[in-house]
């Protein structure tokens, strides 16, 4: 795969500004729901629906497409935001994000709302069962790959580690985790509730191969992801640091963030900022 | 005593072994008709698939794994792996049985089996093996007497409860055939073989094994052969007892449930499982709302299990043929007391 042309970057950097008002219209149109997971992985979303994944947003069950987990449910906004802005929906919708009779659960249901793969949110489970479809295109000789977007927070299940050992044993190198590497969850850091580091060495350990990049970079995940793609008989992993909040100024770093949503006013000031950062995207910075 | 003809009938319309008869009775486990039922699915369907958390042997998936080893996979003591992973094969079209002990799958694993088999909906089927006291010598830590209980109250579950070797083979291949989450519970020690390949079964239609008008004894799993003893002895002191073997907790069939307790007046559940929540549950629930009757409940009453032999358990706890023949006599009193006489 190519490296990205600057004039691609600008457009993906410009969808997920797109993404981000998405998740912030969507939470104060809700009431409720976590901003912070959300608006850090945007970046990541935007360039997976943009740019690295195999699908088709108007054929959700393309047989042959590239399948997304979210494992970390509660960040449900950001995918919804991303579907909706890669045309899987209209952006309209994502003002019912958790209203009764929405397609856009508070937590991801499959059966609700065609292209999710899985329902998540219980955390530690999506590994497990995207280690489950890596196995089956395994059996079949399908060409798709399977990537699973975990939070770091998540780590600590027990589950996930039993996943990371079978995919490790099945060498599924059709199969890569991305984790988003925030050092928060709900009660603080990470490396405070229960420490995760050495983080990479614990993947390394388990016969992955991993890759680290700065999460807010598209141009380095991009590569990153393409790095693991030419992987051979090894699961990988992305470890992606990231921001929580990242795009509103008042959010970025505050645990507090993590299962809020926004008010009129904080919501206000986040599009406006939303607002300026894309007139310095669009002015090529 | 017409009633002893077509207590005979029933039997025969069922094509049941002359159970009456105990040179006539195989003993064979449960396990074991999964065992065949898992490999004959396999090949009925190239979908079928068996993935097994370090009990090949004991839960009887080695066959299906030398005869379809490329469709077989081993993960190791990891029973919420077990499930959610078979979620994932599901979701590319295969048709996974997985397979433990049934303390430890669905026991372990129940909120990865809510998750990820039903409320994702994923056409998993759980086998889960050595349920029951019967289990005997490992104790109470192996002996699952709260599984129906967890997975009845899921909703989109099928919960199926065979009552020997034979119908567990066919139980294995009607949920294999029907697409949808589901629970196949089975025992470790040998048992009454009571039916034959040409009893019906299907998913959802219990089966009257016995005749009679005075009580409904309604079991379901291994000790549906003690109630059909205890009925034929209950006979000779004149008392005709309708057998109804309930294999299927859910969707359980309600008009057979109402039937057996208007025609008979009072009931009796057997079940080698908790009585709280189990199938006798299901059973008292039908018939509060509609058709109230005197219900005695055979099972495990609030305790655990413990070491023993299946005989010695299935007596401590109150399950065996003596005990649902003092059962059936109290719901007798009760329905008499109520009609008045």
């Amino acid at each position: 795969m190519d490296s990205l042309s600057p004039e691609a970057l600008r457009d993906l950097e410009l969808h997920a500004n797109d993404v981000r008002v998405g998740i912030i219209r969507s939470l104060l149109a809700a009431g409720s729901g976590h901003a912070g997971g959300s608006l850090d992985m945007a970046d990541i979303f935007t360039a997976l629906y943009f740019h690295l994944m195999r699908h088709d947003p108007t054929n959700p069950e393309l047989p042959d497409r590239d399948r997304l987990l979210l494992s970390c449910g509660h960040i449900a906004p950001v995918r919804y935001a991303a579907m909706a802005c890669a045309g899987y929906f209209p952006v309209e919708e994502l003002l019912t994000l958790r209203h009764f009779g929405t397609r856009l659960q508070g937590h991801p249901e499959r059966v609700s709302l065609p292209g999710l793969e899985t329902t998540s949110g219980p955390l530690g489970e999506g590994l497990a069962q995207g280690t489950g479809m890596a196995l089956g295109a395994k059996m079949d000789g399908s060409d798709w790959r399977v990537y699973v977007v975990t939070s770091d927070g998540e780590h600590q299940c027990g589950l996930h580690w039993e996943a990371m050992m079978t995919a490790g044993k099945f060498k599924l190198d059709n199969l890569t985790c991305i984790v988003d590497r925030n050092v928060i969850q709900i009660d603080g850091s990470t490396e405070d509730v229960m420490p995760l580091e050495p983080f990479a060495d614990k993947y390394r350990a388990f016969n992955w191969e991993v890759f680290e990049c700065d999460g807010h970079d598209i141009a380095a995940f991009v590569d990153a992801v393409e790095k693991a793609k030419q992987v051979k008989g090894k699961p990988q992993v992305v470890i992606a640091h990231t921001v929580m909040g990242k795009g509103v100024s008042f959010m970025e770093g505050d645990y507090l963030w993590h299962g809020k949503p926004p008010k009129k006013d904080e919501a206000e000031q986040a599009l406006r900022e939303l607002s300026e950062a894309r007139e310095l995207i669009g002015a090529g910075r | 005593m017409a009633s002893a003809t077509s207590a005979n009938a029933a039997s025969a319309a069922m094509h049941l072994v002359d159970y009456a008869d105990p040179g006539a009775i195989k003993q064979v486990p449960t396990r074991n008709g999964f065992g065949e039922g898992l490999i004959e699915a396999g090949r009925r369907d190239e979908h079928v698939i068996a993935i097994c958390a370090d009990l090949s042997e004991s839960t009887r998936m080695e066959g299906f794994k030398k005869a379809f080893p490329t469709r077989y996979l081993e993960i190791g003591v990891a029973e919420q792996m077990l499930v959610a992973m078979a979620a994932g094969l599901a979701a590319t079209g295969k048709v996974p049985f997985i397979a433990s002990y049934a303390m430890f799958n669905p026991g372990r694993s129940w909120e990865q089996v809510r998750t990820t088999m039903a409320l994702n909906q994923t056409n998993v089927k759980i086998a889960g093996a050595h349920a029951g006291v019967s289990v005997g010598p490992d104790g109470a830590t192996h002996q699952a007497v709260e599984d129906v209980a967890i997975m009845r109250v899921i909703p989109k579950m099928t919960v199926v409860v065979p009552c020997d070797s034979v119908q567990t083979k066919r139980a294995t291949l009607a949920v294999a055939a029907q697409w949808g989450p589901a629970y196949l519970r089975f025992a470790r020690a040998e048992s009454a073989v009571v039916t034959t390949e040409e009893t019906p079964f299907e998913l959802g239609v219990a089966q009257t094994f016995r005749e009679g008008g005075d009580v409904a004894i309604v079991a379901c799993g291994i000790l549906v052969y003690n109630a059909l003893i205890a009925a034929d002895e209950l006979a000779k002191d004149g008392i005709e007892c309708r057998v109804v073997n309930n294999h299927t907790i859910k969707p359980m069939d309600e008009p057979a449930i109402v039937a057996a307790a208007r025609d008979c007046g009072a009931v009796v559940t057997v079940e080698e499982h908790q009585v709280q929540g189990g199938m006798g549950s299901r059973v008292a629930e039908i018939l509060a709302a509609q058709h109230p009757a005197p219900i005695e409940f055979i099972g495990v009453h609030d305790r655990f299990g413990q070491s023993g032999t299946p005989a010695e358990l299935t007596e401590e706890y109150g399950m065996g043929v003596a005990s649902i023949r003092a059962a059936v006599l109290r719901a007798l009193g009760r329905k008499r007391a109520r009609n008045g006489r």
